[in-house]
């Protein structure tokens, strides 16, 4: 009797020890990535390096402001399309979740979720970049915006349905229109929640590369027309990386640990966001 | 009507002013369900795109298309057996890796140490590895753990390529482990209490209760995640289209699958959409993407599906 309970016990403590390893081990993965990253990337960066496009091939110097713009316009612009669109699409999920258009809407929230970020590329390509004739930034920052809606619709739906429904009713008892409860009083509210869901959406398609590949394309000058082929930061990684020259492999180093360090400090001002208001994503 | 006919009302502001934000009412209801209305017609519009497009493809090549063993786009050739053998392949390969780290995640982070200091930073930094861009994963694969895998299968005496489905289904691996993990967090820690205490009360250890009430209770919920990374690791492109070398012959021999370079839905059209020259062969890649579109969206449902029921119950 006493040595079966000391073997359950073993087997238990030996079963504690194997958990633990096993989830302590997938950080490791996670902290040689960093670590490899910001000892390539960190002595790239200098303020030449930020203001200038890319040298060619054999000559010294050379920086990605081209990337760095290209980036931020696109990002911009998908953030102008799909922080709106999200944000009313989510109101109307939260505001009537009973309808039949509430429960299809819903499902293609589902779907676009799993979406696939290549077919997304392969879609807008048929859009806007046949009709128009030519690879466009306009055409990526459509691809990115189709990117970030689940996100933003999803994080906007759940914060304002945790909110409680007196705030409503009481706005609406003293008479307040319905558009001015949800604009003034009910967003308001949800706001901490609504933000992190952008800046974490945002976080999430500053990095997409593949729905560039067909759309935005990539441009090794610098340019700020959106009817034209434009750099992204994630794009001039992969062309850069796949190249066979050192000189821009640097390049990618630096651009990757500037997009990783964008990443992550978005990544942890939504944390900080969500611990502070209390919000539960 | 009534204001017309009673001058008194005419002037009244305030009436006016409650008139225009009725107005106003009435139209922000109109736009909030044309947003909701959009959302369908996104979705509708990329299926019938995908679908519309890769018509020559599915006219010309039926649904043999499917099992076509030769991908040659100069001879006007296609197959997607090449593609489906290596998205196969990748994921589940992937997957295997990657279940039994996700599963003692969720047990750690959800029985063992629900709070805590070092629990929260275990958690952060799992969702940190979903954050970080895929590109950079490739790159970093690349550069670092091709070489690694290189040595590796010298060791083992097979071709040593170094990049290649092994490679890919590594890094994917760790790409994936966060979505399985989260939610196996969430859902362990729903587990009843009085569940628990009543196996400890018994005289169970923390295994046993582990093993016959934890797992028993949440082993659909977690099935759903697993299903969840499943969809991630069939649509993820850029890391793969970097490290799975991009070949579209068949290999010969299981060794040769698993180690040799291949492709994959997701890569071959990365690679090869800007280089179609012909209407049949950019509807061949479409057909691909088409294909990649019904799996995913599919395996996606399923286990959302399964997460609200486990949810709701």
């Amino acid at each position: 009797m006493e040595a079966r309970i000391g073997i359950r016990n073993t087997k238990s403590v030996i079963f504690k020890g194997i958990i633990v390893f096993f989830a302590f081990l997938i950080t490791l993965p996670l902290i040689i990535i960093l670590l490899y990253i910001i000892k390539q990337g960190a002595g790239q960066v200098n303020w030449h390096f930020l203001t200038n496009v890319p040298a060619p091939v054999g000559e010294a110097g050379g920086g990605i402001s081209n990337a760095l713009l290209g980036s931020f316009i696109m990002v911009l612009i998908a953030s102008v399309i799909a922080i709106p669109v999200g944000m009313m699409a989510g109101i109307y999920l939260s505001e009537n979740p009973k309808t039949k258009l509430a429960y299809y809407s819903g499902l293609c929230v589902d779907i676009l979720q799993g979406v696939p970020s290549i077919v997304v590329g392969i879609v807008v390509y048929f859009w806007i970049v046949k009709p128009l004739g030519t690879f466009s930034a306009l055409s990526g920052s459509v691809a990115l915006s189709i990117m970030m809606l689940p996100i933003v619709i999803r994080s906007t739906e759940q914060t304002l349905r945790l909110l409680p429904a007196s705030l409503k009713e009481a706005a609406l008892s003293l008479g307040v229109p319905y558009h001015r409860v949800i604009l003034k009083v009910i967003v308001p509210c949800g706001f901490a929640g609504i933000l992190s869901g952008i800046m974490l959406s945002i976080a999430r398609i500053i990095g997409e590369t593949a729905p560039l590949l067909f759309t935005a394309f990539g441009n090794p000058y610098l340019s700020t027309s959106v009817t034209k082929p434009m750099e992204s930061l994630p794009h001039l990684i992969f062309t850069y990386a796949t190249s066979p020259y050192d000189d821009w492999h640097n390049l990618a180093w630096g651009a990757s640990f500037i997009l990783l360090m964008f990443v992550l400090v978005l990544n942890i001002i939504t944390k900080l966001l969500t611990r502070k208001w209390k919000v539960q994503l | 009507m009534f204001v017309k006919e009673n001058p008194k009302f005419v002037e009244n502001k305030r009436l006016k002013l409650s008139n225009s934000q009725l107005k106003w009412e009435t139209i922000f209801r109109r736009i909030l369900i044309a947003m909701s209305v959009l959302l369908v017609l996104i979705i509708l519009g990329v299926l019938a795109t995908l679908i519309l497009e890769s018509l020559p493809s599915i006219k010309s090549l039926g649904i043999g298309f499917l099992w076509g063993k030769v991908w040659d786009p100069v001879s006007n050739v296609y197959g997607a057996y090449p593609f489906l053998v290596g998205t196969l392949l990748t994921s589940f390969i992937a997957l295997i890796i990657s279940v039994p780290f996700s599963y003692a995640i969720a047990i750690y982070l959800g029985e063992y140490n629900p709070k805590g200091w070092l629990s929260d930073l275990l958690k952060n930094a799992i969702e940190l590895i979903a954050a970080v861009p895929s590109i950079i994963y490739g790159f970093w694969g690349l550069f670092v753990l091709v070489p690694i895998v290189r040595t590796f299968e010298m060791k083992i005496g097979v071709a040593p390529y170094g990049i290649g489905v092994f490679s890919s289904s590594l890094i994917l691996a760790v790409m994936i482990i966060p979505y399985a993990a989260s939610l196996g967090i969430t859902l362990i820690r729903m587990v009843p209490s009085p569940l628990k205490e009543g196996a400890y009360a018994l005289g169970a250890t923390r295994f046993e209760v582990i093993r016959s009430v934890i797992m028993p209770y949440t082993r659909s919920g977690l099935f759903a995640g697993v299903l969840l990374s499943l969809g991630r690791a069939l649509g993820e492109t850029m890391a793969v289209t970097m490290l799975i070398g991009n070949t579209s012959a068949v290999a010969n021999t299981i060794k040769d699958a698993i180690f040799g370079p291949g492709n994959t839905m997701a890569s071959v059209i990365a690679n090869e959409f800007t280089e179609a020259d012909h209407t049949q062969y950019l509807s061949a890649l479409i057909e691909l993407g088409l294909v990649l579109f019904f799996v995913t969206v599919i395996i996606n449902l399923i286990g959302k599906r399964i997460i609200t029921r486990f949810t709701n119950e």
